[in-house]
């Protein structure tokens, strides 16, 4: 995908399956929105092939779009329309038999019904968006960064009906910068970045052999003195945090607290076993950081 | 219903149901005829000003609709995204357009069948008119008009849209022969006000109605050549996002 003189997105090969949450992960303008805008029929690839639901999005789109549901990053929706009108005329247009007050219920905004667009929150506003993606009854959702500022119980609501959605039988492609948030709902993670997909599995895949333990103590503390003692690399990741590069092994842990405790140190936060996917991020970007600067991808990267 | 009708009807709800959109496309269009045909203050060189104002009001509901109110919608949709959205249903965009085209004969169905009935309420009487020719002469404004409204609305941002659209409403109103005659103007004024489509109309429907246009020749021309040119114009700058 190419705009101008920037390459968008080079050479990404994925599938997203049936029953399924497909996370597409990466930081901003990693090329994310341009791949799912290709799978929706927004942009024509200018060189590739996208297949979606066995159709070409860009040629097929109405086609394609009586069966796929769509949320956009923002916005999608008449400014002075109310929800529950909103939501029969997505209903209307799709024509797969939802039921529009069984959709606003859902999404929880039932005593919003009669409210206009503009008067809702941000959270609200999300929800409506995700009720106008479920009025297809899809078989494929492409949904753009679904919880972005909505509060912790909308959170939660989304999150729930986007399982429930997957658990239909729906292959649900979730776009998000949000890494705590494809951690929670994420059967199958692909990270993106510089236009390119540099991990593509499950969370089990991607965190295998990145085995640590974390703890906090004295900022202060002698990193490579507690290494040599433990013979694992320490790294400190800044205000107290710690991380051993190792499996949780009791020994190992009981190696660690004691060089605490012979040093005077205190210990808080001990956490032993996978990293976590903001860890698996930091680690993958980087290698391709160091990749992309040795070797830079032809026509540059977004 | 069909997938056009359930657009038609969401599209027309959202201008009846918005009171700045029933303003200018209900409100002010009435007001302006009543209000000048009671107080006599326009020079309209007629024995009753509801003789040269009621075609030029006419004119007036028909740029309300087709470019203002056309325009200032689809520009908040096109920022809203909301156009963005409706191209990943199966409405696909052609349906999208057919249905806004729609929606705007409806809204000037409306407006028709309460400005023509205050029009005779306040003595206009129409000498031998031809409908017909009206008829062509609306569908052509329509089109020019629809032209201009989406040509700002597809390319500019919501509120400069909006500036844009409000200001070229009032300058089309104040020079075009709507409710104030070409002679009135200052000769260079006139010589761009009749290439306008909105005196264009005007004028022709003032020769349909009453057989008192001014340049009729001329002004079809004049509002063929928008028709013709405006739409064109406008798939050539329309973007849907």
């Amino acid at each position: 995908m190419r705009y101008g003189d920037l390459l968008a997105v080079d050479r990404v090969s994925f599938t997203a399956d049936a029953g399924q949450i497909t996370a597409v992960l990466g930081p901003n303008g990693a090329g994310k929105t341009s791949t799912i805008e290709a799978c929706e029929g927004y942009r024509r690839p200018t060189a590739g092939t996208v297949r979606v639901l066995g159709l070409d999005p860009a040629a097929q789109q109405v086609r394609l779009s009586e069966r796929m549901g769509v949320m956009l990053q923002e916005g999608g929706v008449y400014p002075s329309g109310r929800v529950l009108d909103t939501v029969k005329h997505y209903c209307a247009l799709y024509g797969r038999g939802a039921d529009p007050a069984w959709l606003v219920e859902s999404v929880g905004l039932a005593e919003r019904r009669n409210a206009t667009w503009r008067r809702l929150s941000g959270g609200e506003k999300q929800r409506l968006s995700l009720a106008l993606a479920l009025a297809a009854r899809p078989d494929v959702a492409f949904l753009d960064e679904p919880t972005s500022g909505v509060d912790i119980n909308g959170r939660d609501t989304i999150r729930r009906i986007v399982r429930e959605l997957a658990d239909g039988g729906c292959a649900v492609v979730l776009a998000t910068h949000e890494l705590d948030e494809a951690e929670r709902v994420a059967d199958r993670v692909i990270i993106f970045d510089h236009g390119q997909v540099i991990a593509d599995g499950t969370l089990a895949e991607l965190r295998r052999g990145h085995d640590e333990i974390r703890f906090r103590s004295d900022a202060a503390l002698d990193a490579a003195g507690l290494a040599a003692s433990i013979g694992h690399p320490v790294r400190s990741l800044g205000e107290g945090e710690f991380v051993v590069d190792a499996s949780p092994d009791p020994r190992l842990v009981a190696q660690l607290t004691g060089w605490l405790a012979d040093h005077g140190h205190p210990l808080a936060d001990l956490r032993g076993g996978a990293q976590r996917l903001e860890d698996v991020f930091r680690r993958l970007t980087a290698t391709a950081s160091t990749t992309a600067t040795g070797e830079p991808p032809a026509g540059g990267a977004s | 219903m069909s997938r056009l009708g359930t657009q038609v009807r969401t599209e027309v709800q959202l201008v009846l149901r918005n009171g700045e959109q029933l303003l200018l496309t209900l409100g002010i269009p009435v007001m302006l005829l009543v209000f000048f045909s009671l107080v006599e203050v326009l020079p309209t060189g007629t024995d009753d000003p509801i003789d040269f104002l009621a075609p030029g009001i006419l004119a007036l509901a028909v740029m309300s609709t087709s470019m203002v109110s056309l325009g200032i919608g689809t520009g908040f949709e096109r920022a809203y995204q909301v156009l963005k959205r409706l191209g990943a249903t199966p409405l696909g965009r052609g349906r999208l357009i057919a249905a806004k085209i729609l929606s705007v004969v409806l809204v000037e169905l409306i407006q028709l069948a309460i400005l023509l009935p205050v029009a005779y309420a306040l003595g206009w009487e129409p000498t031998d008119p031809n409908w017909l020719l009206a008829l062509v002469a609306i569908v052509l404004g329509t089109i020019a008009f629809a032209g201009i409204g989406l040509s700002l609305a597809g390319r500019l941002r919501g509120e400069i849209n909006l500036a844009a659209q409000n200001g070229i409403y009032l300058v089309l109103l104040l020079l075009g022969g709507m409710v104030i005659p070409f002679d009135e103007l200052p000769a260079a004024v006139q010589a761009v006000a009749r290439l306008l489509p909105s005196g264009a109309l005007a004028d022709v429907l003032r020769e349909s109605l009453t057989h008192a246009g001014d340049r009729p020749g001329t002004s079809w021309i004049v509002l063929a050549a928008w028709a013709l040119v405006s739409p064109l114009v406008a798939r050539r700058l329309f973007r849907f996002e």
